[in-house]
């Protein structure tokens, strides 16, 4: 079995902390993570609305060298690259016309063998049954278990947790040593794309993200997504003017929050690239 | 020689339109044998019918095939005009031009082609066709009731009082069904208990009814006028004679920490119970699931003060064998509950209750006594919000259909917590307000224009907690898809109705059909809501979709009709259509070879062994045979018998050859 890992444009970009505790995760645990080679952009939000046949080609295309390279599943940490993924996979699967169409673009061959997992499902199969005696930090901290939309829709092509108030990560938290709070807007919008053009719709809908965490107790915000962490995060500042309020809850990539707990170092799992200050360990 | 007649009906333009039936009627009046070859515009009116009868005297006719539509409703007219025309009525076909053709094909030369081919086929069929005589069978006059809601009751009443024998069968311990639990009813909101509980009481003591509270039916074999059925009587673990229905059981009874169904697990009830203080039969059962002596072996409180002496630990379940006439199914509805939806909180909020739930707090004899409560913390709730829609009308919930009631106990709902909570607010989301009914409408205007009740236009995407309150989200979609939050304390979930739990395994056990959504039934949308595909089994309620009471009470008495109208005869007469097992002479008595695979292939259990015996009572030979009035006429026994020894009345080996030859040779 082996398995690779697609980082999208973000992990090498504005979530660089993220990549860097994954990598710290999988050299913990001894867990070879190779990149897919020559990887390109998954097309993100921008493709889909141009171009159906694009915004299928480009996903084929990193699913194809992940064939290419041996791997037989890849870890995608992004939520909205896995998102992407997943369904370029679903809809080839699904319409072997539309398959052979996007080869012919592609120039390239795609069977669509290779299994597409997220970074929960990663530390859930290799992590997670390791975990024993590796613990010597319990994460003994109340948390929130923010999952955004991505990470669980559409259900009914991803198929995994449920769409609706989602346990996966709260449990993967509760081994670790934390309590995970109730906490409704798991899976509420955060503003997405809008970070870069409308910063004043991110600020209005993460605020409320914010809010709720902070007023339910929760010391950290945890994610699994480099687009919500940087709402959350990167905005924090723009929330905090448009709430009139100073909201100090850090949010922490689930990566970094088992990294903490199996004793790595805050600097090594990228804890010091935060724009809101981690005063937890 | 065969003279055969084919009458080609335009179905008004239902097959004209694609089929050209002058070039059909033409080509088959080329046809060997056929003496005759007509059409017109509708052959199952009255002068379409006196063409045929006219036509088999004139032309001396030896069969005839209708070619119109599907036999399924027509086929009995044809026959009855062929018996008057003076012809065996089983000597008439029908070609199926309709579902079979014109409906199905665009019109062009190929579908005329196909018309021809299909009426050909029956020609060559019908040229086989012997005069049979129908079968005749008792009747047994007594009707079995499966449910005792008010279906149920209306059914079985109307049966009784029509001098015929009702069994009523009642899982539950007390007759009453779901009506039994509702407080005010739309639209006239009158107490449901106040006009239910006499008819309870009159199905009790009618001497036509025979009750049976806390049994269900275990199988049902047979056919129209002569069901054996077996109804399984739970052990109640008391003698119902001896005990006097006291009471004094239920209130020294130490376990009473069990949820309790009649209010829907919103109060407690003890382990010896009745339902409800109207029940009727208003005797105790033990629920051995919960009881501690059956659990621990030992407590027998309910024993010790009982003052007739009428509990019974070790009573068994009871077996009745009993031969029914006709069957009504009134086995209701369920409705699902808060833990099925996902986004309103699988059920984990306490103040998220369902729509019979908030029956019980309205209910005067509720566990609130019919103050509006919230269950969470017993406060009176100022903010409440229905939703209506709950699963229905939702296929990303796998329940397509429109529960029908909902929109008008939600109209109801609200009216009753305006009228006992003066100064709070109640909302209603909904999709559509469906309020077609006697009085329906104006009674959902009165819950806006008299009532205040507000209405919003939306559904609600997801409920939760904070702060003690339930905030609710959703849209306004009439202003133009507004999200709306509303800081609720309450919220009542019009969920979907469902059919009633076993309904599915009922209907394998009773052999009728039922739908994707487990509701039985019918046998035409239309024209046959009440009747079953299986003769002799009738439906009544919210067993074949979900209904308000107006409409299972017209059923029910149409059911009960219908039950009747089977009683008023003392025979019935049934189609000879049916499988023959061939006998000759001695010694060979039959080609049966006795095999025996035929017996367990028979869905009707219609198959036995019969023994050939000599002089000497000596067992010689031995075959299978049908018994006529067990046999559906379905083939299965046909096609698994190895020597050809079976054969079915109408549809013979020798027919079925016939039409296939038929199609395959060009004319």
């Amino acid at each position: 079995m082996k398995t690779g890992i697609y980082p999208g444009c973000s992990l090498n970009g504005s979530a660089r902390d993220y990549n860097e505790s994954v990598f710290a995760l999988a050299d913990a645990f001894g867990l070879p993570l190779e990149q897919v080679s020559d990887w390109n952009c998954c097309g993100a939000t921008a493709a889909h609305n141009l171009n159906k046949n694009l915004s299928l080609a480009l996903p084929a295309r990193i699913l194809s060298l992940a064939e290419q390279n041996g791997m037989d599943e890849i870890v995608v940490p992004c939520a909205a690259c896995y998102h992407r993924l997943i369904v370029t996979q679903n809809e080839l699967r699904k319409d072997p016309e539309l398959k052979n169409q996007v080869c012919e673009i592609l120039e390239m061959d795609y069977k669509g063998t290779s299994r597409i997992i997220n970074v929960i499902e990663w530390i859930d199969k290799y992590i997670v049954p390791d975990l024993e005696g590796k613990i010597v930090k319990p994460f003994d901290h109340k948390v929130a278990c923010y999952y955004g939309c991505l990470l669980v829709r559409p259900h009914k092509v991803l198929a995994y947790d449920r769409p609706e108030d989602p346990q996966s990560m709260d449990q993967v938290m509760t081994k670790i040593g934390a309590t995970s709070v109730y906490y409704p807007y798991k899976t509420e919008c955060c503003g997405a794309g809008f970070s870069i053009s409308r910063t004043d719709i991110v600020s209005k809908l993460s605020g409320k993200i914010v809010e709720d965490a902070e007023s339910r107790g929760a010391d950290a915000i945890i994610v699994a997504c480099p687009m919500c962490h940087s709402n959350l995060d990167m905005r924090r500042n723009d929330i905090n003017k448009y709430w009139g309020k100073s909201f100090k809850i850090p949010v922490i990539f689930i990566t970094q929050a088992v990294g903490l707990a199996i004793g790595l170092s805050a600097k090594n799992v990228g804890l010091k690239r935060h724009f809101v200050e981690v005063n937890i360990s | 020689m065969a003279r055969i007649g084919v009458f080609v009906c335009h179905c008004g333009e239902n097959i004209s339109a694609t089929v050209d039936c002058t070039k059909v009627a033409e080509s088959i009046g080329k046809l060997r044998h056929v003496a005759l070859s007509t059409e017109y515009k509708y052959m199952c009116s009255d002068p379409g019918q006196t063409l045929i009868k006219d036509a088999i005297k004139e032309h001396n006719l030896t069969g005839i095939v209708v070619s119109a539509c599907s036999p399924r409703m027509h086929e009995p007219t044809f026959r009855r005009a062929c018996a008057e025309g003076g012809l065996n009525p089983f000597l008439c076909e029908m070609a199926n031009l309709r579902e079979h053709c014109s409906w199905v094909h665009e019109k062009n030369d190929l579908t005329t082609e196909k018309a021809i081919d299909i009426v050909r086929t029956q020609v060559e069929k019908v040229k086989l066709n012997h005069a049979l005589q129908p079968i005749r069978v008792p009747v047994t006059k007594r009707s079995l009731v499966i449910g005792g809601g008010i279906a149920g009751i209306q059914a079985a009443l109307d049966i009784a009082n029509t001098g015929h024998k009702v069994v009523m069968v009642e899982r539950s311990p007390s007759i009453g069904g779901h009506m039994s639990q509702l407080s005010e009813t739309f639209p006239t909101l009158d107490c449901s208990q106040c006009i239910l509980t006499p008819r309870m009481v009159e199905v009790a003591q009618h001497p036509n009814i025979t009750l049976y509270t806390y049994a269900e039916v275990e199988s049902v074999e047979g056919f129209i006028g002569n069901f054996k059925v077996k109804i399984r009587k739970k052990a109640k673990s008391l003698d119902e004679k001896v005990c006097t229905g006291c009471g004094l059981c239920i209130t020294k009874c130490p376990q009473k920490k069990i949820p309790n169904e009649f209010e829907q697990g919103m109060g407690m009830r003890p382990a010896i119970y009745t339902p409800f203080p109207q029940a009727v039969p208003n005797r105790p059962v033990i629920d051995r699931e919960h009881c501690t002596y059956y659990i621990k072996g030992k407590c027998k409180v309910c024993e010790i003060v009982c003052p007739t002496k009428a509990i019974r630990f070790d009573q068994a379940d009871e077996i009745l064998d009993i031969d029914i006439g006709a069957i009504v199914m009134a086995t209701g509805f369920d409705i699902k509950h808060a833990d099925f939806f996902p986004e309103y909180g699988y059920g984990k909020y306490k103040d998220v209750i369902d729509g019979l739930q908030f029956e019980r707090l309205a209910s005067a004899s509720g566990p609130t006594s019919g103050v509006i409560l919230r269950p969470s913390d017993g406060q009176v709730p100022k903010n409440i919000v229905f939703v209506a829609c709950a699963g229905s009308r939702d296929p990303a919930k796998g329940i397509e259909y429109c529960s029908k009631i909902c929109c008008m106990y939600t109209a109801k709902h609200a009216m009753l917590y305006k009228h006992k909570v003066h100064e709070g607010k109640a909302y209603i989301f909904y999709m559509d307000i469906r309020a077609g009914g006697k009085n329906y409408e104006e009674f959902v205007r009165r819950a806006i224009e008299e009532d205040h009740v507000e209405y919003v236009r939306g559904r609600i995407s997801t409920i939760f907690e904070k702060d003690g309150k339930l905030i609710v989200k959703g849209a306004d979609t009439l202003l133009g898809g507004q999200p709306v939050e509303v800081v609720a304390d309450m919220v009542v979930l019009a969920t979907a109705g469902v059919a009633s739990s076993g309904a599915e395994e009922l209907a394998q056990k009773l052999h009728i059909s039922y739908d994707a959504h487990k509701f039985f039934a019918e046998a035409h949308p239309k024209l046959k809501p009440v009747e079953t595909n299986t003769a002799g089994i009738f439906l009544a309620g919210a067993c074949q979709n979900p209904k308000d009471i107006p409409d299972s009470v017209s059923q029910a008495s149409g059911a009960a009709v219908k039950v009747a109208a089977l009683f008023s005869q003392d025979e019935l007469t049934r189609e000879p259509l049916v499988a023959q097992i061939n006998r000759m002479a001695p010694p060979l008595y039959s080609t049966c070879v006795a095999c025996e695979l035929c017996i367990p292939v028979c869905p009707y259990q219609a198959i036995a062994m019969e023994e050939f015996k000599n002089r000497d009572g000596k067992v010689i030979r031995r075959a299978a045979k049908i018994n006529e009035g067990l046999c559906q006429g379905c083939g299965t026994c046909v096609a698994i018998c190895r020597s050809k020894s079976i054969d079915l009345y109408g549809y013979s080996n020798n027919q079925v050859y016939a039409e296939v030859v038929a199609m395959l040779n060009e004319y």
